[in-house]
């Protein structure tokens, strides 16, 4: 379907429109043609051979009439009578006759070259006792030529000895040629019309055939833009309405199997919610008493103690775990919210180093104070960094660098770009492209490590939140990198008495 | 000895954390519901409340609610389970000083504690010089610690009344929301600042402010609240 859709947005001369156009438009003519060309041969013959049958019955009568009365051996002088004789006897006048007796010639119009009359015709005449006729074209006008030899008539004889008197005839066509030209014109003139209607025929049946197919291409892009509940109407019982009705019956059965999908997925995702949930109360009661249980850890006899402190660490683990949980689970459930508010960044990143005891381990470059503003979530933004950091501070080795400067605009406005560098061995070629993957253990020996591995999955969530994008790459010079670029919102000039009320409230990205 | 009412449903946690305290030297009741918590409220005399959001009954909701309703000055911590964002908000608005997510380890819920306690006993950080300013129809006492709108008495919850306190000491002067949080709640965890704009709408409708026209306390746009002293 796409194939087809593609090929008639790319192809549009090869359209299925043009095709049954041409189609519809060549049968047509054919027909046509055919059917005009035949009518025509038929009509044409019978116009024809009626009208020479008449004239050689005509002339037959007309000779056998007359020549008993010519006394043979004739001259030039009872020849030409003879020949008016017999043009005369045609009312219309429009005959003209050669009489020919024994090298004497004579014609009903003194002077008549007779020019219609070929070598062949008269040889035809000549060899033969019969009544011979040619068609003749002369320049613009067709004549028909009758010849025949006189024969005596004998009753004592079965054969008719010739007189050795030759008559000929010339008729003008034009009457014929007149009906054999109006059935050309009538043939041209039907032909038009019959392909114009064809043309429009086509037009209409294209318009049949290609509207359910449209309909059914728009149907497609809809479904393939998720819009699942898309069906199509249909009405008749032709091939295309078969089509659109398997198509419909596809739309629902691809709308069960995802709604089905989806129910899965919102369920798997509300079980690692409600997981999550569910070990927060005994964390809640193990958390608060691992103050306790360390305190007293010092007074229990060794084994003892490196029970009580095993206990102890590891509920902070598990806690820190759950609380990575639930936090993916948040953005699983779309239900994290931003709470963009414009602030400093190089501030910011300070805070974060300060808020987890890092300012003495890790180099910070940072912009002055109020160089660099942003609007972002001030949390997100602490978490993306303190995981970012925290990160290279575990996998990686010191000394870590933290850098924040203003990107060169890459087309989408201004940028904050991030960068946090360690001085470790890098991260292994083919981890690389897994890094942000939740729980992805690079390394099955180092699978327990300090982090949950939920960590850089969240920090993408969040930078992904604000419409940044996170990367990691190795250093030529050894080492990892991650990169976060942030879009540089800046609010809208603050007005000498801003009135605006709860500015970071409910914002969603 | 500081008085703590804690509000659990959940016996583990609510042992646990009652331990922890009472060894960090806080006299505790343990309330079960919020009925229970109520009543304990008039028998106890807590100096601190720690709420638990979600309880069977009568929610966290409308157990702090009611104890506003009662005590405007008792500090009250929530602890949510949750932690969404939304449960947060919901409960800074119903009136709490405070909230921890659970789980929470015991040294940060006494640093909370000792932190809402030192707001309810005293004067604020500055410690200026003891009088009555009055701002149109506001008065703070800064001596006696009140405030009175239009010569009725004003009762604050004691973040109200410290950011208030806060705020107007230096009429004009802008305050981050960070800094507001040091001074007021005297914790710095980086990016709780929606502690400082529930407080500060919180304040605002005690305060009888019109929402998009606030006499005194003003957003600054990108930076946080200012006072003004008209």
């Amino acid at each position: 379907m796409r194939h087809l859709g593609t090929r008639v947005r790319t192809h549009r001369l090869r359209g299925l429109r043009v095709r049954l156009v041409v189609a519809f438009a060549l049968v047509a003519a054919v027909t046509a043609t055919t059917t005009g060309a035949l009518t025509f041969r038929e009509a044409r013959t019978g116009v024809l051979q009626q009208s020479q049958d008449t004239v050689i019955v005509q002339l037959r009568t007309q000779v056998t009439r007359l020549a008993p009365a010519l006394v043979l051996p004739a001259g030039r002088d009872e020849l030409r009578r003879f020949a008016s004789e017999v043009a005369g006897a045609e009312p219309s006048g429009a005959w003209r006759v050669l009489v020919v007796y024994r090298g004497l010639e004579a014609t009903s119009v003194p002077d008549d070259p007779f020019e219609e009359l070929t070598p062949a015709l008269r040889e035809a005449v000549d060899s033969r006792s019969a009544t011979v006729f040619q068609r003749v074209n002369r320049a613009d006008h067709t004549a028909l030529v009758v010849g025949m030899s006189v024969a005596f008539t004998s009753s004592l004889s079965s054969s008719w000895p010739l007189t050795g008197l030759q008559v000929f005839l010339t008729v003008p066509q034009t009457t014929e040629q007149a009906y054999v030209d109006a059935l050309v014109t009538a043939v041209e003139r039907a032909a038009v019309p019959a392909l114009a209607l064809a043309v429009l025929l086509a037009l209409l049946a294209a318009r049949g055939v290609l509207r359910p197919v449209r309909a059914l291409r728009h149907a497609t892009r809809s479904i393939a833009e998720g819009r699942l509940d898309t069906r199509l109407a249909v009405d008749g019982s032709d091939e295309l309405a078969e089509l659109s009705h398997t198509f419909n019956e596809t739309a629902a059965a691809l709308e069960e199997s995802v709604a089905e999908l989806r129910g899965m997925e919102a369920r798997a995702r509300r079980f690692a919610a409600d997981v999550s949930h569910e070990l927060r109360t005994p964390l809640a009661a193990m958390s608060a008493v691992t103050d306790v249980l360390d305190e007293d850890a010092a007074g229990l006899d060794p084994d003892t103690a490196t029970a009580v402190r095993l206990i102890s660490e590891e509920t902070v683990k598990l806690a820190r775990l759950v609380d990575d949980l639930m936090e993916i689970s948040r953005f699983d459930a779309g239900a994290a919210v931003l709470h963009l508010d414009e602030i400093d960044l190089a501030e910011s990143l300070r805070r974060t180093l300060a808020a987890r005891g890092w300012t003495d381990t890790v180099e910070a470059r940072l912009p002055e104070p109020d160089a660099l503003r942003g609007r972002v979530d001030p949390r997100r933004l602490d978490v993306v960094v303190a995981n970012l950091v925290g990160n290279a501070l575990r996998h990686g080795a010191r000394p870590v660098r933290l850098d924040l400067h203003e990107g060169e605009g890459s087309g989408a406005g201004r940028r904050a770009v991030i960068e946090v560098l360690d001085s470790g061995p890098g991260i292994p070629d083919d981890v690389l492209p897994h890094v942000f993957e939740r729980f992805y253990k690079s390394d099955a020996a180092r699978s327990r490590t300090e982090g949950s591995g939920l960590g850089l999955a969240i920090t993408e969530e969040n930078v992904r939140m604000h419409g940044g994008t996170v990367r990691a790459a190795n250093r030529p010079e050894g080492g990892a990198v991650f990169t976060v670029e942030l879009p540089l919102r800046r609010d809208e000039p603050t007005r000498d008495e801003p009135t605006r009320d709860e500015p970071t409230r409910e914002e969603r990205a | 000895m500081p008085r703590v009412l804690l509000i659990e449903d959940d016996r583990a946690v609510r042992d646990g954390v009652a331990l922890a305290l009472r060894r960090q030297g806080h006299e505790v009741a343990a309330a079960e519901t919020g009925e229970d918590g109520l009543n304990r409220l008039l028998s106890f005399r807590p100096d601190v409340v720690v709420l638990d959001l979600m309880l069977p009954g009568m929610t966290g909701l409308d157990v702090c609610r009611r104890m506003r309703a009662l005590d405007q000055t008792l500090p009250i911590i929530m602890a949510t389970a949750r932690g969404d964002d939304e449960d947060i908000v919901v409960g800074l608005e119903a009136g709490a000083d405070d909230y921890v997510v659970k789980p929470v380890p015991a040294r940060v819920l006494q640093a909370r504690i000792r932190a809402v306690l030192r707001r309810a006993a005293g004067a604020p950080a500055d410690g200026g010089i003891p009088k009555i300013d009055t701002y149109g129809d506001l008065a703070v006492d800064r001596a006696g610690l009140s405030v009175t709108w239009q010569g009725e008495p004003v009762a604050l919850a004691p973040s109200e009344l410290r950011l208030l306190l806060t705020l107007s000491a230096s009429p004009g002067q802008v305050f981050s929301r960070q800094q507001l949080l040091e001074a007021v709640w005297q914790h710095s965890y980086h990016g709780d600042a929606r502690l400082v704009d529930a407080c500060v709408k919180r304040l605002r409708a005690k305060l009888g402010e019109p929402p998009r026209e606030p006499r005194h306390i003003h957003t600054v746009r990108g930076f946080g609240y200012r006072f003004a002293s008209r």
